[in-house]
């Protein structure tokens, strides 16, 4: 066991855990921030999609003792008030089915976006290859990722 | 006006469960046990009520005329969490914006068919569902017209509010909540007009949205309680094992780890349902802290492993007694693969017959016969199997996913030896279902532990245990044949299908009825690895197979697929073989699919450089058609588009509906193409994605459009439907394309093809 201290959604989090823990167990069991999934536990469905930094990183396979100072985003953080564009676009295009898959993919498409405010849609389809969804809401989950970037550019 | 009764000899359907109780409804006790404040379910937040009325078991209404509505079945992905509530708002005739929707716990007396099976939620509830809206409306009509003292007739209720004409009066719903709370049911109830709805057949958000988004907790995997412990199990490595003996010592002593044990599950003269099933009686559990803590205690757990002997079970499926047999021994893919090839003709039965079908094939001109196959599947939710439990001495409280809770709670209640009437479950929203949470083992196992550990204890499967746990679909062969005549007329039909360890034949399904000479026979082969019931079971395979051969024989016959088909329907409406009532399909509404798609895809004026492939099929009393398009992107096909027709009744909520059909569409794609299990030495080859392949973004049609037939027939089936012809439309459209036809799922096998 060992402390670390984490930065995650705006805040500092302390906590003792196994230096091994992956980050998606310390959400989950140890911060009550359970929107962020567990789906395969070997960064093969992108369910458990956090932001570090910047970037869309697979949070099964991120140890707690590999964070260090880097700030983590999860879907919690991702807005105040569920309000961004990632999140609107969504709502609007009424994606999920089911919806477990849908954190992790909003996670990859608000990172995507950050770095490339107008993808293609080979762009989209890359970006977002690694996040599966069981049910199948891909065609929504694109038509979703084009609207949030109409949203961005129209704020 | 349609006029409906509320009660049927003793049996009420709907009950006015606060009678008793005055009306006013206090420390309700909804799931999770937190009343929400503002209504998070929906966009837009709601002013909740101070206090609730209930009026029946599906609703109350609050004194600011809130209403919530409660959602009586299990929400696996199919929306059932909006649509059913939409279809009670609509009879209600309130204003969607001031609903709330709680999703109800188990309750056999409340409520029917808590079940998401058979693509019935809908069609089953729907009757009560309206009844339950329509006769709300009637008791605060009739509260209105006691309070304002005029007959009830000349009171009417829009959008929530209560008016008298004449007299000038209105009230809100709020308002007369009370008072009619505390009236009795109307034994006879007046149903609105289809043309009057106002609710169904609009498309209306996913109640959930906004918790989606953002990441609340909604999913079994997420509950979380005071003192609750993790607990996860171990199971033998392959089929045809069982637990010999392991050191359990060695992984106490890891940190956060607070016991390892093992449980068996039912006694042998336990007559288990068959959604009892699991093929891992006895299993090592290993609780702790934490999750990861657990998991890894697993992996690093010693065991013995040793064989299991030939087992024979007794199940019950909906009253009917079925024997099982499980033989011993390690079984492999290739040896399942040769027996479904090379049954024995002992082993086939005869399901139907229609004409002298040898006769006509002694004589034929020509024969094609053609043999699909496809492998065990894994349903692979992309929440995998957990539950949560807390027994006490005398009470057990359950949550979490489940398809089957009423089916469950007598295992449970068998397990823990606590009544029925002490048993209390409930339902999370579940990350997808595809029939694998119809086997609810996982909920006797938590409850189980939960008992031993007197305490709260949340049981989570690694997605490795999940994969390797079995009820898998099963794995299907069929053999088609097609006689002709000189003159290429197709003068007789054969299919002889298979399956381990069932046969996906429907011998009254399409084609049947629609040709002279017809023979369906089917067979089956034993196995201990265990399967059950995948997204339209045997559709599943035997669509895609039988639509591809169709398409063969369209060829053969230089004739257009779709008016091929058309031509055989047109047969059996008009002049079926073997009576009418025999075949299990509605021709006309099955041939309306097809124009529908015919109309809607442009079929005959297909763009240059587009390679389309049809298939239709019915299953779930519903009909889709579906044309796909594939173009070559230097040699690799890519679906471009997918046009579908549908027809399964009144649509509740259109959007909603056409999201199930792309998914369907998606699935279908993907399994077909990609996805399957193999085995050997009774070990599953694939446990997780890197070898499980599933459909990804790159894979998905560019675009899929769904349109309805237009319909005031009651809804039908919706969430399997669409999903089994793909995989024919699939076929047909790579042979147009490649010149290669596909037999053997996962195509993906048969040639690197679409990524
Ligand atoms: S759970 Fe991390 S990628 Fe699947
Ligand atoms: S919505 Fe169910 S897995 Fe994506």
């Amino acid at each position: 066991m060992a402390t670390f201290s984490i930065h995650i959604n705006g805040s500092t989090k302390n906590i003792d855990v196994d230096p091994s823990t992956p980050m998606l167990w310390v959400l989950r069991d140890h911060f009550n921030l359970v929107g962020t999934k567990f789906g395969c536990g070997i960064a093969q469905c992108g369910a458990c999609t956090v932001h570090l930094g910047e970037n869309a990183v697979r949070s099964c396979q991120l140890p707690i003792s590999a964070v260090g100072e880097q700030h983590i985003t999860t879907i919690e953080g991702l807005s105040e008030n569920g309000n961004h564009p990632v999140q609107q676009a969504w709502l609007e295009v009424d994606v999920y089915q089911c919806g477990y898959c849908q954190a992790g993919q909003i996670m990859t498409a608000s990172a995507l976006l950050k770095k490339n405010p107008n993808p293609t849609e080979e762009e989209i389809e890359g970006a977002m290859n690694g996040n599966i969804c069981r049910c199948g809401t891909y065609t929504r989950i694109k038509k979703a990722v084009k609207k949030a970037a109409e949203i961005n550019q129209n704020t | 006006m349609t006029h409906i009764k509320t009660k049927q000899g003793r049996r009420a359907f709907i009950k006015n469960s606060s009678l008793a109780g005055g009306g006013l409804v206090l420390g309700f006790s909804w799931f999770n046990s937190c009343k929400p404040k503002v209504a998070e379910a929906l966009a837009v937040e709601i002013e909740m009520p101070k206090e609730w009325y209930e009026i029946n078991g599906y609703l109350k209404i609050g004194d600011n005329g809130v209403v919530t509505i409660m959602s009586p079945n299990p929400e696996i992905g199919q929306n059932v969490r909006t649509s059913m509530p939409m279809i009670v708002a609509d009879e209600l005739e309130v204003d969607w914006k001031n609903v709330v929707v709680e999703q109800a716990a188990l309750n056999t007396n409340l409520y029917s068919w808590q079940v998401a099976g058979g693509s019935r939620s809908i069609s089953s509830s729907w009757q009560n569902l309206r009844m339950a809206g329509a006769t709300a409306r009637h008791m605060l009509k009739e509260a209105a017209a006691e309070t304002w003292q005029v007959p009830v007739g000349e009171v009417t209720a829009v959008a929530g509010i209560l008016s008298h004409e004449a007299t000038g009066k209105s009230a809100g719903y709020g308002e007369m909540a009370s008072a009619a709370s505390k009236l009795e049911v109307p034994e006879e109830i007046e149903l609105k007009e289809i043309k009057d709805f106002s609710i169904i057949g609009t498309s209306r958000k996913n109640v959930d949205g906004k918790k989606l988004v953002t990441g609340k907790p909604l999913f079994g995997i997420d509950v979380q309680r005071e003192g609750m412990l993790i607990a996860s199990v171990v199971h033998p490595p392959a089929f045809g094992m069982k637990l010999k003996s392991y050191d359990a010592e060695a992984i106490k002593q890891m940190p956060g780890i607070r016991d390892v044990f093992t449980i068996k599950l039912y006694d042998d003269d336990f007559k288990k349902m068959a959604f009892h099933f699991t093929a891992f009686n006895e299993l090592i559990v290993v609780v702790g802290d934490s999750t990861w803590q657990v998991f890894q205690a697993k992996k690093a757990l010693n065991v013995e492993w040793e064989n299991n002997p030939e087992i024979t079970d007794t199940m019950t499926m909906f009253g009917n007694d079925m024997k099982v047999t499980f033989p011993a021994g390690m079984e492999n893919s290739e040896d399942h693969t040769a027996k479904l090839k090379d049954i024995t003709s002992s082993k086939i039965k005869v399901a139907r017959k229609d004409g002298n079908p040898e006769a006509a094939f002694k004589n034929a001109a020509k024969i094609i016969e053609r043999s699909y196959s496809c492998p065990f599947l894994a349903h692979n939710t992309m929440e995998p199997m957990n539950f949560f439990a807390h027994v006490t001495d005398d009470h057990a409280e359950l949550l979490g996913p489940t398809q089957t809770p009423e089916w469950m709670e007598p295992a449970v209640s068998e397990v823990l030896g606590i009544p029925l009437e002490n048993i209390d479950i409930q339902m999370t929203r579940q990350g997808g279902g595809f029939g694998r949470r119809l086997y609810g083992h996982f909920m006797v196992e938590v409850a189980a532990i939960s008992q031993r550990m007197k305490a709260p204890v949340k049981l989570v499967y690694t997605r490795e245990d999940d994969m390797t746990q079995g009820i898998y679909r099963p794995a299907y062969y069929a053999t088609y044949r097609a006689a002709f005549d000189t003159d290429k007329n197709l003068t007789a039909f054969h299919v002889r299908a298979g399956g381990i360890p069932e046969s996906p034949l429907f011998a009254n399904r399409f084609p049947a009825g629609a040709i002279d000479n017809y023979l369906a026979e089917d067979f089956t082969v034993d196995s201990n690895i265990t399967t059950g019931a995948f997204r339209a079971p045997r559709s599943n395979f035997i669509a895609g197979a039988e639509q591809s051969f169709l398409d063969e024989i369209a060829e053969e016959m230089g004739k257009d697929p779709i008016d091929f088909r058309l031509e055989l329907l047109k047969r059996a409406d008009e002049n079926p073989v073997g009576k009418k009532e025999s075949n299990d399909y509605d021709a006309s509404r099955y041939a309306g699919v097809l124009e529908l798609v015919r109309e809607k895809s442009n079929w005959k004026q297909a763009e240059p450089g587009v390679h389309r492939g049809v298939s239709a099929y019915f299953c779930h009393q519903s009909y889709v058609a579906q044309v796909l398009d594939i173009v070559m992107d230097n040699d690799t096909p890519v679906v471009k588009k997918v046009t579908a027709a549908i027809d399964c009744g009144i649509v509740v909520n259109p959007d909603a509906a056409s999201n199930l059909s792309e998914g369907g569409v998606i699935d279908g794609i993907g399994h077909a193409m990609y996805s399957g299990l193999t085995f050997k030495d009774g070990m599953p080859q694939q446990s997780n994605f890197d070898r499980y392949r599933l459909i990804r973004h790159k894979e998905a049609p560019k675009m899929i459009e769904t349109h309805f037939v237009q319909s005031e027939i009651d809804p039908t089936g919706m969430g399997e439907p669409p999903f089994p012809p793909i995989m024919g439309a699939l076929a047909n459209a790579l042979y147009k394309a490649t010149g290669q036809r596909h037999y053997q799922q996962p195509f993906i096998k048969e040639k690197q093809i679409i990524g």
